[in-house]
């Protein structure tokens, strides 16, 4: 722990810390464009100037120099101001002169710096620079022209992302950051490049000239685009989603997001349902809310417990709860959220979590990931793994090979492999000490068990990675019946609520009334008989639980479009309706009655599962993965694929090549 | 500075140089350089595997050898690496022609020192004889680059053309190794200037004068 002075103020500072980590903790300021906490150290921008004794009597880049015992920082000379102002210049020698015209403007750091250290006009009379543009892809707009060299997303895409394709060629005054022969960026990290960038010269495509920083509302909000809950912020004007950037939380996302959930918002305002539907004659024919509801009521009159409820990906506990309410208040128990047809035990929650939770499998040394292609199903938790494996954990994977981004083992699609795996992988697992499993959608039929007692067999941790956004949350409200889907399938009831189940298949309701209560005009709304227009995520407060049995709230950033309601209030209309009482008339008062069901949705966090069920030694695995429950990375869920940007990075990224040998 | 973007991809390209393979020869050599990392780190031998693959495609065309992108994929693959990271390397160092050249690659130095002793005079007469900076000449045995410190100011002016250093210039002394070079013969390396050795000073020593003849303790004189 060395002792430093900070312009005359003493602080000890952790071993190992910098200069400017140093001076960070003293509260100081350093301005700074290639350092990153979370990339390794370049230091090539030279902003980070400050005046260092014992040294050279010269600035020094505080980010690359390690702070020591005894050292006397000053960050508040002149010679400090000097320095960093002559960088700024340089800087600014070839930087284009372009903020009016430049998506950054606004939240740019070479201009918020320059507001500080750069000089009123330049000195500069020779040609400027200027350099191509670079194509980066469907999401990544380049100018490269204002590019400063920072490298930043060069180390993003080889270090975190694990993907190089990002480069610097050439040298000097010549150097240019581009992919190779200007191919996209292909991985599902690629736009977080645009957040790391100080400057304009990486920006975002789809929301290229569409507004400025400063004319949005930011909502903080909860990703549900897959199972990591990945901490967003929206913004919004007017009505409009206008772009979802993440929120730093070292526990869930870092601060990193994946290109869908960046990317999917556009999706809110297309394929919208925004009107009643009805099927008349076989075709969806606008109406009425009443008549929506008296068609309900109509159905149910013989029996009104013969309801059912289908929770689909994208839901929040709230409006599942308010299904519950309704549900019960019927005398149905009829819910079920595994739409593909899943019927896992659900008896304890801490078999189907991802216990180590993400910032904990970065420590994990052996990693077995049974059945989850976790680039595309959480591709936020393979940069955990990636971490991990720079430690010197080894991974196996069982399931058809996928291109990782660290070195992995895979032992075939058979799960059989599970009940004898080969010597020198368990031998592995058996001297690591802190061994991890991870089970994912596409082996929980045919694996849990096995996975359950290896992992207890090797004192490992059990994971199970799931996919939705709403999985956990559902499995916390009794969304899932022993038999899974074809339980009520079985039950066969008169009306089926699908809570915007679009993934799930309709055949086995022909005979139920179909009522899809969601947002987007998408799989289950074709199948409905009813269509009740409800809010998306952004335009509801909710509650959602991660794949690690996190509960986090997100709030509303607009009101949903046309005639379109909050889930919750539809289904208290529809109590009314159906003449039954489900005990709130509020959004807060329907939360209270939901977390005194269940207290750990009340709370923001990890909720506790309790110990893990003790597993069966004799369970055997079997069955093999022929393919991963997703088949598209892009297109997963509604608003993912009313999305113009997914279906075009879709296209582009996954079926290029097929698409390019169509044309030929 | 020359143009330092690769040659264009084409499918003329890839047909040409697409099943581009070390011989057995380099090969054996590349695996020398790679061994000389440890475990792990091979794509450190990434320069000297350029290199290689650059003579080879020389010795191919018969030329001072390029590097065409297929070739920049084959390192790359050679080392298991990122295509990008070889680029970058290839792309920075000036020694990697990304273009083709003809068979002499007459490098002329025009820094500072060569600069005073001629250097302008010398790249008059380089393009006198038809060069072209950054292209090939007609005949296809020229190609003329302007390049910064070679090292050898002591006997200014300088060019290098492949493998060989050609010192102590005037634009006659370089039409001799020109023409000598044409004619298919190896004129002398080195400085040009008759009755030098090496860059010793011009007109005989100026230090340690007694130190010619025999061996001198100056330790004394000190």
């Amino acid at each position: 722990m060395p002792t430093v002075t900070v312009d005359g103020r003493e602080i000890e500072v952790p071993d190992g810390a910098t200069v400017l980590q140093a001076c960070e903790l003293a509260g100081k300021e350093i301005p700074r464009f290639c350092y990153h906490e979370r990339l390794s150290i370049a230091g090539n921008c030279r902003m980070c100037l400050v005046e260092v004794k014992p040294g050279p009597p010269k600035p020094q880049a505080s980010c690359a120099l390690p702070a020591t015992e005894g050292q006397e920082i000053r960050t508040d000379s002149q010679m400090v101001k000097t320095a960093r102002e002559g960088v700024m210049e340089f800087l600014l020698i070839n930087h284009p002169l372009d903020c009016p015209i430049c998506d950054q403007g606004g939240e740019c750091d070479l201009q918020d710096q320059s507001m500080a250290y750069g000089r009123g006009g330049t000195r500069y009379r020779a040609n400027k620079r200027a350099v191509t543009e670079k194509y980066m892809g469907p999401l990544i707009k380049t100018v490269m022209t204002r590019c400063i060299h920072c490298t930043r997303c060069v180390r993003f895409s080889e270090e975190i992302a694990g993907v190089d394709e990002i480069g610097a060629v050439g040298r000097g005054e010549d150097m240019q950051i581009t992919t190779y022969l200007e191919h996209a960026a292909e991985h599902e990290l690629s736009a977080n490049v645009i957040d790391l960038c100080p400057v304009g010269a990486l920006t975002s495509r789809p929301y290229a000239f569409e507004a400025r920083p400063w004319e949005l509302k930011k909502t903080l909000s909860i990703d549900v685009s897959d199972a990591v809950g990945a901490n967003i912020r929206l913004d919004s004007r007017g009505r409009e989603v206008m772009r979802a950037l993440p929120r730093i939380n070292d526990d869930v996302n870092e601060e990193w997001i994946s290109d869908k959930a960046r990317y999917q918002v556009d999706g809110l305002t297309r394929r919208r349902l925004d009107k009643v539907y009805m099927r008349k004659k076989g075709k969806l024919q606008p109406a009425s809310w009443d008549e929506a509801f008296k068609a309900i009521a109509k159905q149910l009159k013989s029996d009104k417990s013969s309801i059912a409820a289908i929770a689909g990906d994208l839901v929040d506990c709230e409006t599942m709860f308010a299904a519950r309410a309704l549900l019960n208040a019927c005398g149905s128990g009829l819910l079920e959220g595994r739409q593909t047809g899943m019927d896992y035990d659900t008896s304890n929650l801490a078999a189907v979590n991802f216990n180590s939770t993400f910032a904990g499998i970065e420590s994990a040394d052996a990693i077995l990931i049974v059945g989850s292609h976790v680039r595309w199903e959480a591709p936020l938790v393979n940069v955990r793994l990636r971490k991990a494996v720079k430690r010197g954990a080894k991974v196996f994977v069982v399931g058809p090979e996928w291109e990782t981004t660290f070195p992995a083992t895979f032992l075939g699609t058979d799960l059989a492999v599970l009940n004898d795996l080969p010597t020198e992988v368990a031998e592995v697992f058996d001297t690591a000490d802190k061994p991890a499993v991870i089970v994912g959608g596409a082996s929980l039929k045919g694996a849990h068990g096995k996975a359950l007692a290896l992992a207890s067999g090797w004192g490992a941790e059990f994971n199970v990675l799931h996919t939705t956004a709403a999985r956990m949350g559902s499995l916390m409200l009794g969304y899932a019946r022993k038999g899974g889907i074809a339980d009520i399938a079985e039950a066969a009831p008169r009306v089926l609520l699908a809570l915007g189940a679009d993934e799930m298949n309709y055949e086995p309701f022909a005979d139920s009334l179909k009522v899809y209560i969601g947002h987007h005009g998408d799989k289950g709304a074709h199948a409905a008989d009813i269509v009740l227009p409800a809010a998306s995520y952004a335009e509801k407060d909710g509650t959602y639980v991660n794949t690690e049995g996190r509960v986090q709230f997100a709030e509303k950033a607009v009101f949903a479009p046309g005639d379109a309601r909050e889930d919750w209030t539809i289904l208290r209309a529809l109590a009314d309706a159906l003449k039954v009482e489900v005990g709130f008339d509020s959004f807060v008062e329907l939360q209270s009655a939901m977390i005194a069901a269940v207290p750990a949705l009340g709370e923001e966090g990890l909720a506790d599962y309790g110990e893990l069920p003790k597993p069966d030694a004799k369970a055997k695995a079997e069955g093999s993965i022929d393919a991963y429950p997703i088949a598209d990375f892009y297109l997963t869920n509604p608003i993912a694929r009313a999305s113009a940007t997914m279906q075009r990075c879709s296209q582009e990224l996954l079926h290029g090549e097929e698409l390019a040998e169509a044309a030929e | 500075m020359a143009d330092r973007n690769p040659a264009p991809d084409t499918p003329e390209l890839r047909e040409r140089w697409g099943a581009f393979a070390f011989t057995d020869e380099n090969r054996a050599r590349a695996d020398r350089h790679i061994a000389k990392y440890p475990e792990g780190r091979q794509r450190s031998a990434v320069m000297p595997l350029l290199d290689l693959a650059q003579r080879q495609v020389g010795e191919e065309t018969g030329t001072q050898g390029w590097l065409p992108l297929p070739v920049i994929e084959y390192v790359a693959d050679y080392l298991d690496m990122p295509v990008i990271r070889v680029l970058e390397v290839a792309s920075f160092y000036f020694m990697y022609n990304l273009v083709p050249v003809g068979k002499f690659h007459v490098q002329v130095c025009g820094t500072t020192p060569c600069m005073l002793r001629g250097s302008d005079d010398i790249i008059a007469a380089c393009k006198k004889r038809g060069m072209v900076k950054g292209g090939v000449s007609e005949d296809g045995l020229w190609t003329l680059t302007e390049v910064e410190c070679m090292g050898n100011c002591a006997t200014a002016p300088m060019v290098q053309i492949n493998d060989g250093n050609y010192e102590d210039l005037t634009p006659e002394r370089l039409d001799a190794v020109l023409d000598a070079l044409a004619a298919g013969e190896q004129p002398r390396e080195g400085t040009q200037e008759p009755g030098r050795h090496t860059s010793e000073p011009s007109g005989g020593p100026t230090t340690l004068r007694d130190m010619v003849d025999a061996n001198h303790d100056y330790r004394g004189e000190w």
